[in-house]
């Protein structure tokens, strides 16, 4: 027998949680007592509820394990919304616990009432209002495994103030085994379908593998190299599929895309055979609908089959898991003969070899000014290509993605679906939380990093030594480009006239601060910064207000219409 | 196209805002819906009236089944199916012309005067959306509707077809 809300407690134990990310108040005051004094659960204190949700976010993305949150009721659950809309869109496990006012108070505007369950119900996978103080520890068991199956999502769990109340005793049991008649995900592909996959492989003499976040999410990276090196393929990665497979490794071209590579996008339009393997045909992918990739035969994985044929009609459709589809088409390959593949696909990488030396991704460095992607480089060499890189939204986040070759699964941190501005210190908290002797660095931009900029404060409580490297351009760099390209360089509010002295920010919330304007300064600042292992480091690095991200996409053009430069086109 | 989806879900509170919210997020059309508990009390099956081409008919269906509370969707206009909807319409029927018309009328349609006072019929009328349209039209044509209330369709597959657990 235990309060509702030490069952609350002990069923997030019993769930496997580790940490929760939260902020105390009036209808969570009883689970926050039963906290107190106790181990099993640590719980992480946060200075916005906003970034609470952020770094739950930040510790599932890199571990793949459940994220958790606790907040209160009214306010305190409205903070957590745009955490939770992030991990929606880029299909994060996350549970959301909110308190709520006491059940007979529901409905009558009490004080710091939302309907929560309401609120977030667009962008979740799942809610709960629990009813029942004994129903707890079944609710919270299903909202673990809801969110970390199938494809997973956040999972809001609303509890009423009066169910935890410490006063009271119910029984608890939590259930050994979690089953739902409505809830059955696919895992394994049909048969049918893995037979015309095999054979269209293999027929192909144009193939390309365009992997995104689903194949980051089932761990199926080994399985992908296998397949892609069996293949002798091409293999291109969506924003979110970035370190599914190495992007050190030869058969790589690059992200794909809005701000994808030359070769990557050429690759896509070109290919005869397209193997989707957990990615959705975003828009900022795809382009324009009606051109995209004329020639190829589309084979999608995807888990969801609801991201099936959503925006692009697709050949062969294959629903469930990345891994363990891509397992049945290796058992099948296995049979074939595929020591012909070599030399079979040759013209198709001589072509792919033509794109790639056109090195889209060059650019001219300056005696005088930094340029956004040498800081990254430099960050490259820095960390040994080895760091846990999250990052914020804009220019910044695109350079990241391009010029930081993430060889492993996991170590690349960003919103992608929702695009969701003052996500990356968070997450990159989250991240260290999770990975304590790590190397958890967050790229930004003076923007993105104002916008949750709080958290300094949660830094140094819990000693978190995260890096910072802001790349400060005194300008929302991407809606300056947008400007610049599509509004003839009319600047409207895309700059800040007031920037605050972020060192002495950092210093003030008892962080190291540098600042960093010279080109010739960038390799010692670098160095400095990565030596100082336990302390939160943060770098105002000034660089270049007039940089575009290039390549990018022509807008309503095919995949592979680019801008290469601010003058030269595909 | 005009589809009628057919869906059975759990009958947990706030299952029926999650589907209409589907509907409403993604841009859907409803023309009309209908709710109740099954025979198994545990269930609940709901029946929509959308319209739309293929894709967006496929995409309703996926997304509907997504929704964790969600055990099964059909799409009943894809084979032959039984379908009705009920409509209770009020109408003015103050003379003994206008009745006898009413009344004469209502045996046309098979419908069913169910309350009736000094100045009203109430009648109640069953069969497709059609019919119930031709109805409320042959009223307007005698006498004045003062109100009606229509039920949705609801609809089940013929023959061996069927929508359970």
């Amino acid at each position: 027998m235990m309060s509702g809300a030490a069952m609350v407690v002990r069923a997030l134990k019993d769930s496997g949680v580790t940490h929760v990310f939260g902020y105390p108040g009036g209808a969570v005051l009883d689970i926050y007592d039963a906290l107190y004094a106790q181990d099993d659960v640590k719980h992480v204190l946060v200075r916005h509820e906003q970034a609470a949700a952020h770094m739950a976010d930040g510790y599932a993305r890199s571990t793949g394990k459940t994220g958790t949150v606790l907040v209160t009721s009214g306010p305190g659950a409205t903070n957590t919304i745009t955490g939770i809309a992030t991990a929606y869109m880029d299909s994060i496990p996350m549970v959301v616990l909110s308190g709520q006012v006491p059940s007979m108070h529901i409905g009558e505007d009490a004080f710091q009432e939302t309907d929560m369950v309401g609120c977030s119900r667009p962008i979740v996978k799942h809610s709960f209002l629990v009813k029942r103080a004994i129903d707890i520890p079944k609710a919270i068991a299903k909202a673990y495994y809801i969110a970390n199956t199938g494809r997973p999502g956040p999972v809001v769990v609303d509890l009423p103030k009066d169910l935890v109340n410490v006063l009271e005793s119910h029984p608890y049991e939590y259930p050994s085994d979690v089953t739902m008649r409505s809830y059955n995900p696919t895992l394994k592909g049909h048969s049918k379908q893995i037979r015309k996959t095999v054979d269209t492989l293999v027929n192909a003499k144009r193939p390309v593998l365009y992997v995104g976040g689903g194949a980051i999410t089932s761990e199926a990276s080994e399985l992908i190299t296998e397949l892609a090196e069996k293949l002798n393929a091409p293999v291109t990665s969506t924003l979110m599929g970035i370190g599914a497979f190495s992007s050190v490794h030869e058969q790589f071209v690059g992200m794909l895309g809005m701000h994808g590579t030359l070769e990557a996008n050429k690759t896509m339009h070109n290919a005869d055979c397209i193997f989707a393997l957990g990615a959705r045909f975003d828009d900022r992918v795809t382009n324009n609908v009606e051109k995209f990739c004329p020639h190829a035969t589309i084979i999608h994985v995807d888990i969801d089959p609801a991201s099936i044929s959503k925006t692009v009609a697709v050949h062969i459709p294959v629903v469930g898991s990345v891994d363990k589809v891509v397992e049945q088409v290796l058992s099948q390959l296995n049979k074939k003969d595929l020591t012909e593949q070599k030399q079979k696909l040759a013209d198709w990488w001589s072509q792919i070899n033509s794109w790639r030396d056109r090195k889209c991704l060059s650019y001219e460095k300056s005696a005088d000014v930094i340029k956004p992607q040498q800081v990254i480089e430099a960050l490259y060499k820095h960390t040994n290509g080895d760091a846990y890189v999250s990052s914020d939204v804009g220019q910044h986040q695109m350079f990241a993605a391009l010029y930081y070759p993430f060889a492993k699964p996991r170590r690349w941190i960003n919103s992608g679906g929702l695009g969701t501005m003052g996500f990356g210190l968070p997450a990159a908290m989250g991240v260290q939380m999770a990975n304590p002797d790590a190397v958890s660095v967050v790229v930004t931009g003076d923007g993105s990093i104002q916008m949750n900029i709080q958290e300094l404060s949660t830094c140094l409580q819990y000693n978190l030594p995260v890096k910072i490297i802001s790349l400060n351009n005194r300008a929302l760099g991407m809606v300056r480009q947008w400007q610049d390209m599509i509004y003839k360089g009319r600047h409207s509010h895309s700059y800040m006239d007031s920037m605050p002295d972020f060192v002495k920010l950092a210093e003030a919330y008892g962080h190291v601060g540098i600042k960093v304007n010279h080109p010739s300064e960038l390799d010692d600042a670098m160095a400095k910064c990565f030596a100082l292992k336990d302390r939160l480091v943060f770098m105002d690095i000034a660089i270049d207000q007039n940089e575009h991200v290039y390549p990018m996409q022509i807008k309503y053009g095919a995949m592979d219409e680019m801008r290469l430069s601010k003058t030269e086109r595909t | 196209m005009r589809r009628i989806i057919s869906v059975l879900m759990e009958n947990e509170p706030g299952s029926l805002s999650r589907i209409v919210g589907v509907f409403s997020q993604r841009g859907y059309n409803v023309d009309s819906l209908c709710v109740a508990p099954t025979t198994d009390s545990s269930l609940s099956r709901l029946t929509i009236v959308t319209h739309g081409d293929d894709k967006v008919i496929e995409q309703i269906t996926k997304q509907v089944n997504k929704l964790i509370d969600v055990l099964k969707v059909t799409d009943l206009t894809d084979g032959t199916h039984v379908e009705r909807e009920l409509m209770l319409i009020k109408v003015a029927a103050k003379t003994d012309l206008v009745r006898s018309e009413v009344n004469r009328t209502v045996d046309i349609f098979r419908a069913q005067i169910v309350d009736t006072d000094a100045k009203n019929y109430t009648i109640q009328v069953t069969g497709t959306s059609d019919k119930l349209d031709a109805f409320a039209q042959a009223m307007w044509a005698q006498t004045e509707v003062i109100e009606s209330s229509r039920t949705g369709v609801c609809g089940l597959a013929r023959g061996e077809k069927s929508l359970r657990v």
